[in-house]
């Protein structure tokens, strides 16, 4: 059974419009100044209460290379990638013949009318931008001629499918901070593109935008910023990094933010951001840092990562408490830094030489990068272990439409330090304190900071095995007693962590599971099956170790799929090494095309298995 | 005889050490011992670093009453950064050898010293791989044999040199066999504000101690030229200033005012230093290396620059004593922050 998300209109257009429900993608060239003419076009349909979200498939390169901006409009809020592409902004010559021959049957293109772009097709309807003569008309300077030629196509977008000039207008002074200048600058190109198109164009297609009430009390913001704000709500005081693609706005943002963070008296940090020399640099700061009692994190993706390993290990068995953000791009190798991937799962789960393990918050949306921001360092130091944070690209770097942030439900966790008095209480109850020794039952110690002014706090903290006194010890029993202890606190984070959300009906007999930002596209894919009449249950697992609850959740249906982003089926390679029973009826659906997943994706494959 | 806060010098005693008998390590951590002893530093507020390797077991044998830090391999520095900047009021001795220093660390050491994390950082320096037993390291001379590797036909890097073109406001190299002097420089090091490093030439009692070698017991008591003799006076230490002063022609008395109100004291005995000039500090070094020659003393010394943290324009309170409140921003801030995506 095929079930199409957009099925292909009458080649021959009727006059019945298809109104809110259609994706515009615009191709220019790297470098070429596009992202503010796209940012531009997103903002007046999120205001003009239009459900909207925008995917950024750009080049690892600083200027040249082809980029698509990829804008969907949908009235029933979906706000996956989609798979089809209706209008095509053919700002890039390079790429326009295949961007043409990629368009859907009753497609649109925009197009300069002084290219040449091979062959045409019948059954697409060509509307030609006379560029050039706009802008000579506009009298730009060639210093800024190729960055505001891309205003050209805002103009002619927004008389074809109807964005109202005043919407563009607030849109570009947001976009440019309010600065006058440069707003009416490329605001006169708009209106002169506007009016030419107005004037020359026959409208021919659908497609068309209007006004509605899809976005009402929602945000527009990409996952980076919003992982950012919520570590800057999580008490982060100490984020040491090095650049890298694509979590390097992950810092950015905190920087921008920083402000939330200054003293109101002195206008002093209470957050200190150490560019580090290297990614190995960075760990260790942050590892410093957090045994020295500051709330600490860094970010990075994959190629970082794989410079963390051996720190990782020290943090785990050392237990010290920071956060590692993983904003995921494609790997092996350098890979495809600016494209998307679920790929590090299981290497971050893993990282590290011997018996290593570590918690994976997973979020699945920019809401959810928020909470999991200020909850990982909660959980670094409730658990004294680094925590990751697993994003992506297409979670992190791009525009996704969300509810506002609720603040933080419960007062900033520090977990078990024992401070002067405390610890002189502790003495006093226990007749003992050991560092290692676990007193309440969850495999977790209590920890003293350096610097507590009490004669019994000092401990020396080490890599080598120890004993439960800090201690320097070779004796197996010690090795074996430490390392069931920490497998224990490994079986403490499965209550402790994010819960997986779950729409479970024991009627149904399909279950799909999956994680992070797929989550939109199966939102999307599991509402159109349904109507066409194939019922799923959902489990979205937000935390590796996993809750108790998943088990149950693949053990229960008769087709488990689960769906994710990299190319070898990780989820699904961790979920078989969990469960000694049977999942033979549990398949990998594994994408790792190099885009964020689509809801047609999503279909398609579990289609194939029905 | 106990010292101004009432310890006595076992008090700053570690672990029992597990290094070879008459090993340079363990006379260094002595004079760390007697240092801090001396000085009366607060032990609950000293935090020690090392890497990985003979030298960087050595904090567990001294001042058993600090939280210390043996991290990994080459990368203690950046650990300490960290450290340091979580908590300012904190006083940091690090521990290293020529391999984590010179080999895997080079780049974590250099950075260090150009961000001028606030730490003396001691190198116990052997010039030979311990733990492994017995590789050449980046500190090996050029020329020099060992009993499994034969011949080191490379070059060998000088620590003090590297530190100083790093940036480095003091820099010191010292003899485990000379303990006078090694001790006064830790102490004068404690008082320095800013990176202090001290290469401190330690022989291998087994892997490097044949006595042609130049980091062997024999060699450097042998050749052993101190730039000069150096005193350590701590803050409030009064001294007949005109006696001394009269003892000396000038030129051959340097007093060097340290930042806590202490002051170290050089007196000429048959090199003209003077440690506060950077490229007469680069040409003493540079004509150690050609010559040969095995120089210690102080080696260079500037007037501070900002520390690390003071460059990132913290609030006074150690990051990691923050309250909550300092520490998580206003339910009212969030609420207009969400206004602005809207």
């Amino acid at each position: 059974m095929a079930v199409n998300i957009q099925p292909d209109v009458q080649t021959q257009f009727t006059g019945a419009s298809i109104v809110n429900d259609f994706a515009l993608s615009v191709a220019t060239k790297n470098g070429s100044g596009s992202q503010t003419s796209n940012a531009v076009i997103i903002r007046s349909l999120f205001r003009m209460g239009i459900p909207v979200s925008g995917k950024n498939l750009f080049p690892s390169n600083i200027k040249g290379l082809p980029t698509w901006y990829t804008i969907r409009a949908n009235k029933d809020g979906y706000i996956a990638r989609s798979a089809t592409t209706e209008v095509a902004v053919c700002f890039n010559q390079d790429t326009a013949a295949e961007d043409i021959a990629n368009l859907k049957s009753g497609g649109v293109v925009v197009i300069p009318s002084d290219w040449k772009w091979g062959q045409s097709r019948a059954d697409v309807t060509y509307y030609e931008l006379p560029v050039k003569e706009l802008l000579t008309q506009a009298q730009i300077g060639t210093d800024f001629r190729e960055r505001i030629a891309n205003m050209v196509y805002v103009g002619a977008v927004a008389y074809l499918f109807g964005l109202p000039l005043d919407m563009i207008n607030r849109a570009l002074l947001d976009q440019f901070n309010n600065k006058a200048k440069p707003a009416a600058m490329n605001y006169a190109v708009i209106e002169l593109a506007y009016n030419w198109s107005r004037d020359n164009l026959v409208k021919d297609d659908p497609y068309k935008f209007e006004t509605m009430n899809g976005t009402a009390g929602k945000i527009l913001i990409e996952g980076n910023e919003a992982s950012a704000l919520g570590s800057i709500f999580g008490g982060v005081s100490v984020v040491a990094w090095y650049p890298i693609t694509p979590s390097t706005s992950l810092v950015d943002s905190i920087m921008e933010n920083l402000s939330l963070r200054k003293d109101p008296e002195t206008g002093k940090n209470t957050i200190a951001i150490v560019q580090a020399e290297d990614e190995l640099a960075a760990i260790g700061t942050i590892i410093g840092a957090g045994w020295a009692g500051a709330r600490s994190l860094t970010a990075t993706s994959g190629p970082g990562i794989s410079l963390m390993a051996e720190f990782t290990g020290l943090a785990q068995f050392a237990e010290i408490p920071c956060v590692i953000w993983d904003v995921t791009r494609m790997g092996p190798s350098t890979g495809l830094p600016t494209r998307t991937s679920q790929g590090d799962l299981l290497f971050i789960h893993f990282l590290s030489h011997g018996d290593s393990r570590h918690p994976v918050l997973l979020p699945g949306t920019v809401k959810e990068c928020f909470e999991f921001g200020w909850r990982a360092l909660d959980y670094a130091e409730q658990l004294q272990t680094p925590v990751f944070v697993m994003s992506d690209l297409d979670l992190g770097m791009n525009l996704w439409m969300s509810d506002p942030f609720d603040y933080p439900d419960q007062p900033i966790q520090h977990g078990k330090v024992l401070d002067k008095e405390r610890l002189a209480q502790f003495l006093e109850e226990k007749n003992e304190w050991m560092r290692y020794r676990d007193y309440d039952g969850d495999g977790v110690g209590y920890r003293t900071l350096p610097g507590t002014d009490h004669p019994r706090a000092a401990y020396f903290t080490r890599g080598t095995g120890h004993n439960e006194a800090a201690t320097y010890s070779e004796r197996s029993d010690d090795w074996m007693k430490n390392l069931e202890r920490l497998r224990h606190k490994f079986e403490t984070m499965r209550d402790l962590l994010p819960q997986p959300i779950v729409d479970h009906d024991l009627s149904k007999k399909i279950g799909i599971l999956s994680f992070g930002s797929n989550d939109s596209a199966i939102i999307e894919a599991r509402d159109l099956m349904a109507a066409n009449g194939v019922q799923t249950n959902y489990m979205r697992v937000r935390a590796v170790p996993f809750a108790h609850n998943v088990r149950e959740f693949v053990l229960s249906h008769e087709h488990v799929y689960v769906i994710e982003n990299n190319f070898d089926g990780q989820m699904a390679q961790l979920l078989r090494m969990e469960i000694s029973e049977d999942t033979r009826h549990m398949v990998s659906l594994a994408c790792g095309d190099t885009l964020p997943m689509s809801a047609q994706w999503v279909i398609d494959q579990i289609m194939a298995h029905q | 005889m106990a010292n101004a806060i009432g310890l006595e010098r076992t008090d700053y005693k570690g672990a029992t050490s597990t290094l070879c008998p008459g090993c340079g390590h363990d006379s260094i951590s002595n004079q760390i011992i007697s240092a801090a002893y001396d000085l009366s530093l607060p032990m609950t507020q000293v935090v020690k670093f090392s890497g990985i390797g003979c030298s960087s077991k050595t904090p567990a044998y001294f001042l058993k009453g600090s939280h210390g830090f043996n991290t990994v391999h080459g990368r203690m520095p950046s650990v300490a950064t960290g450290a340091m900047t979580a908590n300012t009021d904190l006083i940091a001795i690090a521990v290293s050898g020529d391999g984590d220093t010179g080999s895997i660390g080079f780049g974590q050491f250099k950075h260090l010293i150009r961000r001028n994390v606030p730490m003396v950082y001691i190198i116990e320096n052997n010039g030979v791989y311990g733990l492994t037993k017995g590789q050449f390291s980046a500190t090996s001379d050029e020329g020099q044999e060992l009993k499994y590797y034969g011949l080191n036909e490379l070059p060998a890097l000088d620590l003090c040199l590297e530190a100083i073109i790093g940036g480095c406001t003091f820099v010191a190299r010292s003899f485990s066999g000379d303990s006078k002097q090694a001790q006064t420089l830790i102490k004068a090091a404690l008082s320095h504000r800013g990176t202090a490093v001290i290469d401190i030439i330690s022989p291998c009692v087994t892997f490097n101690n044949d006595p042609k070698g130049n980091k062997s017991y024999d060699y450097g008591k042998k050749n052993e030229i101190a730039l000069h003799q150096i005193d350590y006076m701590p803050k409030g230490y009064v001294h007949p200033r005109e006696e001394i002063t009269a003892d000396y022609a000038e030129g051959e008395l340097i007093e060097v005012d340290m930042h806590d109100g202490s002051t170290i004291r050089l007196k000429k005995v048959d090199q003209d230093h003077d440690p506060r000039n950077r490229a007469s500090a680069i040409n003493t070094l540079e004509k150690a290396q050609r010559e040969n020659l095995f120089m210690t003393g102080l080696i260079y010394y500037e007037e501070p620059r900002p520390t690390f943290d003071e460059t990132l324009h913290l609030v006074d309170t150690p990051l990691s004593h923050l309250q909550d409140a300092q520490l998580r921003p206003s339910q009212d801030a969030l609420a207009s922050l969400m206004q602005s995506f809207m």
